[in-house]
């Protein structure tokens, strides 16, 4: 019930949002007055009625999990956000073994394993992609300088970053 | 004899000892991707488009990998029904309840061939209907206007929505958002941007395969945390496997109307290959009444699915390949492949480019041969790959992502976006929005706002328009049909429930 209904509020106030960007969509000479601003207006339309259809018939709660479950899920978001911004800076091998061990580890909490899963996979990956499909843009290590991996990191970081 | 000549210029193409190389790979692959839970044709596919995509492969080879690729996967799915009780597809579901207890009387070896000569039928005579059917149809598409292509999207989204989900709405809200998202980026017409909020990275629009990738691949990944990869644990033992002929002779009618039934749902838009075997499970059961002792491990009951689902795999590419709408999840992302690939599914497809449209057609056949022959005496090897534990599986899947998309576009924000997409996913999921309108809403909402602009530029705006023609009309009431129809009828067909001996993460893993 609840669920449902943060559900169908949160997607009502995106498509009021949505809409009023709409309205405001520039137009010029080729473009027509409304052409460009009909389809987000009809997507915009029907998404506020189901959202209201949701506030007022909501299906039961899912079985959400526990509090350890969720912080371990925040956790891999996180670490799966720093593995993104930092495979261009820092290369493939230390991010990859990295983000993989900590993932593995998520999935079942054994030390070892997890540890060799991330090297074995790093590696493992490594040569799949460069030798053998030859992908072209992954890199084996970088050595990024403090500011760049400060750079990097601050993307992450709302109005901080660029 | 048109479609002979058509076939042999598809062998021509497909029967190349590289693209034959490709095919052979593409099912090996397919086969072990569909087997492992978690990962099934949509996901499966998903990831390697990108990397497929970087290789470099011309169309034509590319199709072939990645087509054989989709049948190895849907064929691959009944191997984690049988033997773990564990969907690795939603279309693979109805297979568990005659399959697991077949295993479990020590039949597993009879049932994993059993179910892969039915894949086989299904899939073969849903190839020769699509021949037969594809080129007709697009003919009848030439007919087809703007505002008959408009109310065909809506058609395609009212009948996914209506099968999809427990609740419209929520059917309804997933593909708002898919269409809200294709809005985003440079408008075609003037030329500004829109809808970005500033951000110069959104300037282009958001990549489909960002989306897909992340709501289909990372999603999974936030799953198998939250169970902690419990369940793959194979509890049936595989001996020496033989072939049953006698069960395969017993079973060849229940085969053939189940390729049937489920080439007719494949069909339909929105429907896809879960309705498939779902259909032909129940028209057996129904048929074979109450003595026939459907879920208790009887051949037929693993046959009929099988067969089903194949066929629907199939049929789901006449609409896909002739209109440009997809009919499932699968072909939504075979879809995605193809617009990766430059090449626009439509009627048109079939006269500028017959050599695509046939070199496919060849290369399904092609693959569901090379499947038979691999299925039957390397089962064995495909069963020790649900063996791999999913503290490496699931990690490895997330890195291949990765680097499928940095590679596509070498940005750390399409990444982010990935991520971003994959908590939504996991979101929507949970809550039982389907992920599906939302992967064909950001791929048709280009499409679908181009035919409702031509619509409206050609009738000077009137909105009538939209409801001028026989056809268009008729597709209207399709659409407003197959939206409400399935609340009434909810009752009736009731989705299926795993019979389960350990929880049902399984089929919520794959519920595509």
């Amino acid at each position: 019930m609840a669920s449902d209904r943060i559900f169908g509020l949160v997607t009502l106030i995106t498509a009021v949002a949505y809409l009023a960007a709409a309205t405001q969509i520039q137009t010029n000479f080729f473009s027509g007055e409304y052409l460009p601003k009909l389809f987000p207006m009809l997507i915009g339309g029907v998404a506020a009625i189901s959202s209201l259809v949701l506030l007022f018939r909501p299906d039961p709660d899912p079985d959400w999990p526990a509090t350890g479950s969720w912080i371990a899920m925040g956790v891999a978001v996180v670490v799966l956000a720093i593995y993104a911004v930092l495979l261009k800076p820092a290369g493939f091998i230390l991010p990859t073994a990295i983000a993989a061990g900590i993932l593995s580890y998520q999935i079942s909490p054994r030390v070892r394993p997890a540890i060799l899963a991330g090297v074995g996979l790093s590696i493992g990956l490594f040569i799949l992609f460069k030798f053998l499909l030859g992908l072209g843009n992954i890199v084996a290590y970088r050595i990024p300088t403090p500011a760049k991996l400060w750079d990097a990191l601050t993307l992450l970081i709302p109005f901080v970053g660029r | 004899m048109d479609i002979l000549s058509n076939l042999a210029l598809g062998f021509s193409v497909a029967l190349s000892p590289y693209t034959l190389m490709l095919a052979i790979a593409g099912c090996f692959l397919g086969t072990i991707i569909g087997a492992l839970p978690g990962l099934g044709p949509s996901n499966g596919v998903a990831i390697l488009i990108p990397i497929t995509f970087t290789l470099g492969l011309d169309a034509t080879s590319a199709l072939v990998l990645m087509t054989s690729v989709y049948y190895g996967a849907m064929y691959g799915g009944r191997i984690s029904s049988i033997l773990l009780n564990i969907p690795g597809d939603e279309p693979a579901l109805m297979t568990t309840l005659d399959g697991y207890p077949m295993a479990k009387q020590g039949r597993a070896g009879d049932a994993l061939v059993l179910s892969g000569v039915a894949s086989f039928v299904g899939a073969l005579l849903a190839t020769i209907g699509l021949m037969l059917l594809a080129p007709s149809l697009a003919r009848i598409a030439f007919l087809f206007g703007p505002a008959e292509y408009f109310a065909l999207y809506l058609l395609a989204f009212c009948t996914l929505g209506g099968m999809a989900s427990n609740n419209q709405a929520k059917s309804a809200l997933a593909a708002c958002i898919g269409l809200g998202i294709a809005t985003i980026g440079v408008d075609s017409s003037s030329g500004l941007p829109r809808l970005t909020g500033g951000n110069l990275h959104l300037y282009d629009g958001i990549d489909f395969l960002v989306a897909i990738v992340g709501l289909f691949a990372i999603a999974e990944v936030f799953f198998f945390i939250e169970s902690h990869g419990k369940g793959s644990s194979i509890g049936v033992k595989l001996d020496k496997v033989r072939i049953p002929w006698a069960d395969i002779w017993s079973t060849k009618w229940t085969m053939l109307r189940s390729s049937g039934v489920g080439f007719i749902a494949g069909i339909l838009p929105g429907a896809g290959a879960s309705l498939g075997s779902f259909l032909a499970y129940m028209t057996e059961k129904s048929i074979a009444g109450p003595k026939g002792g459907f879920g208790t491990g009887v051949p037929k009951g693993i046959a009929a699915p099988e067969a089903g689902n194949n066929a629907a795999a199939g049929g789901a590419l006449v609409p896909m390949l002739t209109l440009g709408v997809p009919g499932s999840g699968t072909t939504a992302v075979l879809l995605a492949l193809l617009m990766t690939l430059n090449i626009t599914p439509g009627p048109t497809l079939f006269t500028d480019r017959p050599e695509v449209v046939w070199g496919l057609i060849a290369s399904l056949l092609i693959a569901n041969v090379v499947l038979l022959l691999m299925n039957v005496p390397m089962v064995k090897i495909f069963v020790k790959v649900l063996m791999v534990p999913a503290w490496i599986l699931l990690p490895g899947v997330t890195m291949v992502s990765f680097v499928g998309i940095y590679s596509l576009s070498g940005s750390y924000f399409d990444l982010l976006l990935m991520v971003g997409f994959g908590m939504l996913g996991y979101i929507l999921r949970k809550l039982d929005v389907p992920t599906v309108p939302v992967i064909l809403g950001i791929l048709l909402g280009g499409n679908m706002e181009d035919a409702l602009r031509r619509a409206m530029t050609l009738s000077d705006g009137d909105p009538s328009y939209l409801f001028s023609s026989p056809i268009a009309i008729g597709l209207w009431v399709a659409a407003v049909a197959g939206f409400i129809a399935p609340m009434f009828l909810r009752k009736v067909l009731k989705k299926p429930q795993a019979i389960t001996d350990f929880g049902a993460f399984g089929c919520i893993g794959s519920w595509l």
